[in-house]
């Protein structure tokens, strides 16, 4: 923490650029997406409009969500022109094919 | 300090002689000012324009209410009842109107007691292929306030110069001198 | 000195003064957006920038609110940008006026002083350079175009300097002084180049090796001491104008010492203090009333933010009485300016008579007689210390 107003930066400057790994804001979330793979035809809107890059692509081709960061907005599902993400409440069940594949992305493994 | 008003109709370059007016008093070593009156320009609509002159640096910044002289580059704003030409104007200064009528019509139209001066501005800008009577006007001004006339043909060639072919500029030095010439008095 | 001087001798509108300094600087970037009386000032400048004269990116937007935000977002990347405007337009604008100089954006930016609608009037008065009063920017007012001319030149030395970074303005009369073709005398082009020098942005956003966040949100654990930043830097504005006002009178030959102009002031005993156009009436009626013995002066104020109180109060510290003239209204209180004044003699031992006038409102001429009967009613003891209005039909 600061001692003196003259130590923060001018005009509040962050000296970096924006790193959202350092917040999780997986923990806002009251409803989560679902991704029904056989729906999407990987037009990736869903990827351009997430506000914190939580969904995860693979060569490519859309492959699920970071859970982690995923806030919950709803956003990939609005977007979505095939109705291939749908938000569901937070207790349900994810489907395992998805949680493996978000895990395979946080641990850097890139094979499918 | 020589304060002056021009009246004219919007478009027919008050505004111009105005500027050029102090574009050569400035030449010729004189503090100036050239304002028109503020506010929205109308084509056609009585307009006003000033200009002060004088040997040292001019600080006020506010109308001209007491002109020494007035010039009317349209005479049919003799007859306006919304706009007096000689308001405000020294009884000891000088009245110039563009105008085909005698300097005793125009003392009679206007009742004012100081000198008049008329020229036929129009006729020399149509003679001369300048199109419009403010040049003439102002070379006639020249002569009326004993102005000389180099420094103002010389401003006339720089600021037409650069956008008029050479033929244009030569018309315009001509009504300019013409003007000058032709000055008409009936002095009071 | 002769044949230097008076080559650079030209007849000027104000708008013309301006666009010229703007032509001389050579800013990056510049967005505006066009307002009576302040659109010449740009028509001139996108002229210098279709024809070449200047390689300034002008960014043509849809309203000022869009300009303002355009040039913040120009400053931050590193630009040194630019604007003009007025009334309604820097009403629009101000939003982000206040954001500009949170996030230290060095504009300088020309105002050409009209009255604020309603009822709507195209004329000049300085109820819009006001809105700015709290907003965090250095303002300067100029008494005819060469002072607007010098000012631009000096502000953008003001703006830039490492302990201000924040916008400023330099307020020229509408019409009275934008309209008005008057005697300048311009500075060599490479003088002003090298006087300006080069911007060196201190986090320029397109600086992609060294990435910033800029404008972040601060909660409350941080937005008290960013504000508290904007203070210590108005309040480094004084230092710096008298280190430029140095330097521009090295290079031009124009004092400008100080943070006002006196005028007679030393000895006078009746005082008026006046920001703008109306000076150089007030100087003629000074003039007048000293030919006739009458111990008058003026005070004519160039530096309205950060206010100059201690300089104020020195110079008016004994005075037998002061007018302070307003050409904006307070709705609610005294005029602005006054406000300011009184607020500086507070602590003065020997506080003079002050009086409030307002005058020139939305455009009302205000002559040198006039001037001169403000001088006369402020040494009668009894004067009453209600506002006073100038030529209004009571």
């Amino acid at each position: 923490m600061f001692k003196s107003y003259k130590d923060l930066p001018l005009g509040g400057v962050i000296e970096a650029a924006p790193d959202r790994t350092k917040k999780k804001t997986g923990d806002w979330r009251e409803e989560k997406p679902l991704w029904d793979e056989a729906k999407c035809v990987n037009c990736l809107l869903c990827w351009v409009r997430c506000p914190e890059a939580a969904i995860l692509v693979e060569e490519g081709q859309m492959a699920g969500f970071d859970y982690d960061y995923c806030k919950g907005c709803g956003i990939c599902a609005h977007t979505c022109p095939t109705e291939a993400i749908k938000m569901v409440p937070e207790e349900e069940e994810v489907p395992e094919q998805a949680r493996v594949r978000a895990k395979a992305r946080r641990d850097g493994n890139k094979s499918k | 300090m020589l304060e002056i008003r021009w009246h004219a109709r919007g478009g027919q370059g008050a505004k111009t002689v105005s500027q050029l007016l102090a574009l050569a008093a400035l030449a010729r070593g004189n503090y100036v000012q050239a304002f028109p009156e503020y506010g929205p320009e109308r084509s056609g609509a009585p307009v006003k324009a000033f200009n002060r002159i004088d040997d040292k640096k001019i600080r006020v910044h506010y109308n001209i209410y007491e002109p020494d002289v007035v010039v009317v580059v349209d005479d049919s704003l003799l007859n306006s009842e919304t706009v007096k030409v000689t308001e405000g104007l020294k009884p000891e200064g000088i009245l110039l109107v563009n105008t085909k009528i005698s300097p005793a019509e125009v003392r009679r139209k206007t009742n004012f007691k100081g000198k008049i001066f008329t020229i036929d501005a129009e006729k020399i800008a149509e003679s001369s292929g300048v199109g419009y009577a403010n040049i003439p006007t102002l070379g006639a001004l020249a002569r009326a306030v004993d102005f000389p006339l180099e420094p103002l043909a010389e401003e006339l060639k720089k600021m037409l110069g650069k956008k008029a072919p050479p033929e244009k500029v030569q018309a315009n030095l001509a009504a300019l001198q013409e003007g000058y010439e032709r000055l008409s008095a009936n002095g009071g | 000195m002769a044949t230097r001087a008076s080559e650079q001798l030209r007849v000027l509108t104000g708008h013309q003064a301006v666009a010229e300094a703007m032509r001389q600087i050579e800013p990056d970037v510049v967005a505006a957006y066009p307002i009576t009386p302040q659109s010449e000032i740009m028509h001139y400048f996108a002229e210098f920038v279709a024809n070449g004269k200047v390689r300034t990116e002008l960014i043509t937007v849809e309203s000022e609110h869009s300009a303002m935000s355009a040039c913040v977002g120009a400053s931050v990347a590193g630009a040194r940008t630019m604007t003009a405007t007025a009334s309604q337009g820097l009403a629009l604008m101000i939003e982000i006026v206040y954001i500009a100089s949170a996030m230290r954006c060095p504009i300088v930016m020309a105002i050409a002083n009209r009255a604020l609608s309603g009822p709507i009037n195209i004329h000049c008065d300085h109820s819009d350079a006001m809105l700015g009063r709290d907003a965090g920017v250095a303002q300067l007012f100029a008494e005819d175009a060469q002072e607007a001319y010098d000012f631009m030149i000096m502000a953008q030395r003001i703006a830039e300097h490492p302990s201000v970074l924040l916008p400023v303005w330099v307020n020229l009369d509408g019409f009275t002084l934008t309209h008005t073709a008057d005697v300048v005398e311009l500075l060599e082009d490479e003088l002003v180049k090298e006087f300006v020098g080069e911007y060196k942005p201190r986090y320029p956003l397109l600086d992609v090796d060294h990435p910033t966040t800029q404008g972040p949100f601060a909660l409350p654990e941080y937005y008290f001491e960013l504000k508290r930043q904007q203070v210590d830097a108005m309040e480094s504005v004084p230092q710096v104008l008298l280190e430029v006002q140095a330097e521009f009178a090295r290079l031009s030959g124009r004092e400008y010492q100080g943070f006002f102009e006196p005028y007679y002031l030393d000895d006078a005993e009746y005082v008026i203090v006046v920001m703008g156009s109306t000076a150089g009436t007030t100087k003629e009626a000074v003039d007048t009333l000293r030919a006739r013995g009458e111990k008058v002066g003026l005070l004519k104020l160039w530096l309205f933010r950060p206010f100059p109180r201690e300089e104020i109060a020195a110079a008016l510290e004994g005075k037998r009485a002061v007018a302070v003239l307003d050409r904006a209204l307070s709705l609610g209180n005294y005029g602005p300016l006054y406000l300011e004044v009184s607020s500086a003699l507070y602590e003065a031992q020997r506080r003079p008579r002050l009086y409030n006038y307002t005058y020139g409102l939305g455009g009302r001429d205000t002559t040198a007689k006039q001037l001169e009967a403000v001088f006369m009613q402020i040494q009668e003891k009894t004067f009453g210390k209600e506002m006073h209005y100038i030529d209004l039909r009571e």
